[in-house]
């Protein structure tokens, strides 16, 4: 007798607690509040969808390191919102290259004819010139990891491409 | 923190020492580096090389102009300004070497923009203090020495010791300003790169 109700009482507890995850996804509230320094509203899951709560802080998670990596490896030259010695970045990911109102593309990047996609972006910081011979931007990023983090904040950063 | 509060000022005489001598040894070495650079012998591409070196020398524009602005902003003390511009004379040492390097391989070096445009860009107006000045200091030069690191594969064989001479006093100047906005020190090694 003391073995059924414990047995019980262990599934009554479990219940309780995958119930209790599930009903705490399924809060709007939850899905999207992340309490993140700086520019929140880039990087938040735009996509309320309570079967994807793991994967979407996952995504959210390595822009928010993608972020810190943007400042410290690309903000020499880039920033989101102003053309400097490089073009902007905000909605870069899905742009067509070497279109940035006002920015002086290298010929190189004018005839690439590419839209900068994971793929695209990945193999750009590898290597720009492999891309793009004759390039102006000479910065490698060796580490994948590194490159992924980036490119998951450049994506956050542009709200056009979802 | 408040602008008040930065410990720089009172660390004035060994920050501007040690500033002053890495000025003079780190300029000749960055000089001498260069005028081997224009070896017709260059592993690299001689137009790719330009290319590289002309977005460097649009860099050290852009950082020069934030030094100058920042030091006639109003919002530095006295002794801040002072190793600013010490910063700024390393700046405008490497934007010369650069120049005398594109210069060497055939090409025209990139200008300077307006002072307006680096407002603009850089964000100049939102900066309502010290340490606002000193963070985004910080952030052009940590970006900096990670920039010259990361280009090094990029550039011929010849400009490699100068990029990494050029990313190691953008790293100086980046441990002097996170030292004086009480940064800690970093824990993990390879902090640059």
């Amino acid at each position: 007798m003391r073995t059924k109700t414990g047995i019980w009482v262990s599934i009554g507890l479990a219940t309780a607690v995958v119930g209790g995850i599930l009903l705490a996804n399924a809060l709007p509230a939850n899905q999207h509040t992340r309490h993140v320094a700086g520019n929140a509203a880039e990087i938040a899951p735009s996509i309320p969808s309570p079967a994807l709560p793991v994967t979407m802080a996952a995504v959210s998670n390595q822009a928010i390191a993608g972020k810190k990596l943007y400042q410290s490896k690309c903000g020499a030259c880039h920033s989101l919102d102003a053309n400097r010695v490089g073009p902007q970045h905000r909605n870069v990911f899905g742009r067509e290259a070497a279109t940035v109102s006002g920015f002086r593309y290298s010929k190189a990047l004018k005839k690439l004819n590419i839209r900068w996609t994971t793929k695209n972006l990945d193999i750009w910081l590898t290597n720009p010139s492999k891309l793009a011979p004759g390039t102006s931007m000479g910065f490698r990023l060796a580490k994948a990891s590194d490159r992924k983090a980036i490119i998951a904040y450049l994506k956050s950063a542009s709200p056009k491409s979802k | 923190m408040t602008g008040s509060e930065l410990t720089m000022p009172s660390r004035r005489a060994l920050i501007g020492g040690a500033g002053k001598t890495l000025s003079a040894a780190g300029l000749a070495m960055i000089v001498s580096g260069c005028s081997n650079a224009a070896a017709p012998e260059s592993a690299g591409d001689p137009s790719q090389d330009v290319g590289i070196l002309n977005a460097a020398i649009a860099l050290e524009h852009e950082g020069i102009a934030a030094y100058q602005i920042a030091a006639t902003s109003g919002l530095l003390q006295p002794a801040v300004v002072e190793i600013g511009v010490t910063f700024q004379g390393h700046h405008k040492g490497h934007r010369d070497a650069l120049v005398k390097a594109v210069e060497q391989l055939g090409g025209n070096a990139a200008e300077e923009k307006s002072q307006d445009h680096y407002v603009e860009a850089l964000g100049i107006a939102s900066l309502k203090n010290q340490e606002d000045v000193l963070r985004l200091a910080l952030k052009l030069e940590r970006g900096a020495a990670n920039a010259y690191l990361g280009l090094i594969p990029s550039l011929g064989n010849d400009f490699h010791q100068v990029a990494a001479q050029m990313a190691g006093d953008e790293a100086f100047h980046a441990a002097i300003l996170a030292n004086a906005l009480g940064e800690p020190i970093p824990k993990a090694p390879l902090m640059f790169g």
